[in-house]
């Protein structure tokens, strides 16, 4: 417990906290439309240029748990901690093919939700809550993770040994959050990530200049990561024997993933145009030189001898680096970095529940209003959930959770991304691969002792999440086979090879 | 199809020169600094948004 206040810290971080409370606010007038409409609250009218968007998208993406646990990764493990640079380079020549598509077909249809297009092309609800179920599932520890990140920077900044201050700090700081997001939908992180993505930009941009100057230039640096890793005789700067694999199979698992979660595909539909998402998959790496730039601050803090381990590395490098105004800047930078992730997951996690279990299972007639009332009142929910999981369960729960929910999202993959280009699969095919790969994901993940990878003989440690995609993928397209074979009745198909095309390049 | 994707193929690239990682798994050559496997990686990031454009240009006309 650090027992010292950073009166300082907390003066720059209030009033960046502040800043951003009164812009969630107004942002409800931004771009005025009526909020009681889902589209409005809980995709921002689909309006979002080329510009917000990727401001939305890289705040949305890039969260404050990332900048607290990549470096963190780093500091402990070496080399391997950067599969995310290969990840977040990969990603997006994987958005520009596939996510234009689901824009338009939603576009065209007005779907909201990942469960919307699994219904309008499968014609199945089960098929759909599946989809809904596993996004919820797997964001709701994320949330907790942009708590625990939030956490981490206020006791750095300390309470003088106020019993659970941080807890307080937290519950405050969500109950602010959870208000202008039940009032202002989307469009409050919308507006907060211009704010925040700026924010870690100058926070980036002074800690690689800065602090190697005072170690001696990024050659002194990875010298003394190097040396580092040599005396406790694991882990180093170069990938060790056997850990190729693993890290190229986390980097295309966590590649493929990235864009089924819930608050990305909230991001995503929420853009103008099919090319609004197009030139983001462009521009959007800029926020990965960034990431790549975050994870080093892990060497930084090994070649600076930080006296801290695991999430407290970052903040313990700000504090010792920069002076007691500029930390604080620091730590507003990634407290609010945790607001737009929360906001756009909780967001997302509502359009999931109103659209795909509360219309088809609770109310089927629901006005406009009421659905977006739904939505508005599951945010809260969800947050609420979130608050409840990190001030009341161990940390290692959210950590856990926040793994298997990776593994959990690519089961969704075959429905969705190759349903954006293919019907040949069918919705009992999709239902009994996306079962079995769940229960044989969190099964391997398990028997490993929730890790992400799991060893094959004769090829190497796994990422598990593509274990059981592969499983998945075979036991859908077994179904699917055999169904065709016995000539078994087709269901609907909503949508036409058009409805996936720009409307532009048609007419 | 009337969209045409005749470089679609160069979005492929990335994948190939990220994930074959003994291609860059190397200590040498340094710049600035920078072991071979990080300035490598690094590289990749404007590489692959310039191959992306390259793709979208291609799309447009």
């Amino acid at each position: 417990m650090n027992e010292t206040v950073h009166w300082t810290a907390w003066a720059v971080f209030a009033t960046f906290f502040a800043l951003v409370t009164v812009l969630g606010f107004l942002a409800a007038r931004w771009k005025r439309a009526d909020l009681d409409q889902l589209h409005e609250w809980g995709l921002g009218g689909r309006r979002f240029g080329t510009l917000v968007t990727w401001f939305l998208l890289g705040g949305d993406l890039y969260t404050a748990y990332t900048v607290i646990a990549v470096p963190a990764l780093v500091y402990g493990a070496g080399a391997m901690g950067f599969f995310a640079m290969p990840y977040t380079i990969i990603a997006y020549p994987f958005v520009f093919a596939v996510m234009p598509r689901l824009w338009n077909v939603c576009r065209q249809h007005g779907w909201l939700t990942l469960g919307d297009f699994a219904q309008g092309r499968y014609d199945s609800h089960w098929l759909a809550l599946a989809v809904a179920a596993t996004g919820v599932l797997a964001t709701m520890p994320y949330i907790a993770l942009q708590l625990v990140g939030m956490q981490v920077v206020f006791e750095a900044m300390g309470f003088g040994g106020v019993r659970q201050g941080a807890e307080i700090a937290l519950i405050a700081a969500f109950v602010v959050l959870a208000v202008y997001t039940y009032a202002s939908g989307l469009r409050a992180p919308a507006l907060i990530a211009f704010v925040k993505d700026a924010m870690i930009y100058i926070f980036v941009i002074a800690a690689i200049i800065v602090i190697p100057i005072k170690l001696g230039g990024y050659g002194a640096i990875f010298e003394a990561a190097d040396q580092s890793f040599t005396a406790r005789g694991r882990g180093g700067i170069l990938l060790q024997a056997g850990q190729a694999m693993p890290f190229a199979t986390l980097a295309l698992g966590s590649a493929f993933a990235l864009f089924l979660y819930p608050h990305a595909v909230t991001g995503t539909l929420a853009a103008s145009s099919g090319n609004a998402i197009r030139r983001n998959a462009i521009i959007l790496p800029a926020y990965s030189v960034a990431l790549g730039l975050i994870a080093l601050l892990g060497y930084m803090a090994i070649a600076a001898h930080v006296p801290a381990k695991g999430t407290a590395v970052v903040p313990a490098l700000i504090g010792q680096s920069f002076p007691e105004w500029f930390a604080g800047f620091c730590y507003a930078a990634i407290a609010l970095g945790a607001l737009v992730p929360a906001a756009i997951m909780s967001i997302g996690a509502a359009n999931l529940v109103t659209r795909n279990i509360w219309r088809p299972y609770v109310n089927r007639a629901m006005t406009p209003k009421q659905e977006s009332t739904v939505a508005k009142v599951t945010s809260l929910v969800v947050k609420f959930g979130a608050l409840v999981f990190v001030v009341f369960l161990p940390l290692h729960y959210a950590i856990d959770l926040q793994l298997l929910g990776g593994i959990w999202i690519l089961q969704v993959f075959p429905a969705i991304v190759l349903g954006l280009f293919t019907r040949w699969f069918r919705a009992g095919g999709l239902l009994a691969g996306w079962a079995l790969g769940m229960a044989f994901g969190t099964t391997l993940s398990w028997i490993e002792g929730v890790k992400p990878v799991y060893p094959l003989p004769g090829i190497g440690a796994v990422y598990i999440g593509l274990i059981a995609l592969a499983a998945n993928l075979a036991l859908a397209a077994l179904v699917t086979t055999i169904a065709n074979a016995r000539g078994m009745a087709r269901a609907q198909d909503a949508t036409i090879s058009s409805d996936y095309e720009d409307a532009a390049v048609l007419s | 199809m009337v969209m045409r994707r005749r470089h679609g193929w160069l979005l492929l690239v990335p994948f190939v020169a990220t994930l074959i990682v003994p291609l860059y798994d190397a200590h040498d050559p340094v710049l600035w600094g920078f072991p071979f496997f990080y300035w490598y990686l690094f590289a990749w990031i404007p590489l692959a948004s310039l191959l992306t454009y390259v793709v979208h240009r291609g799309m447009r006309r």
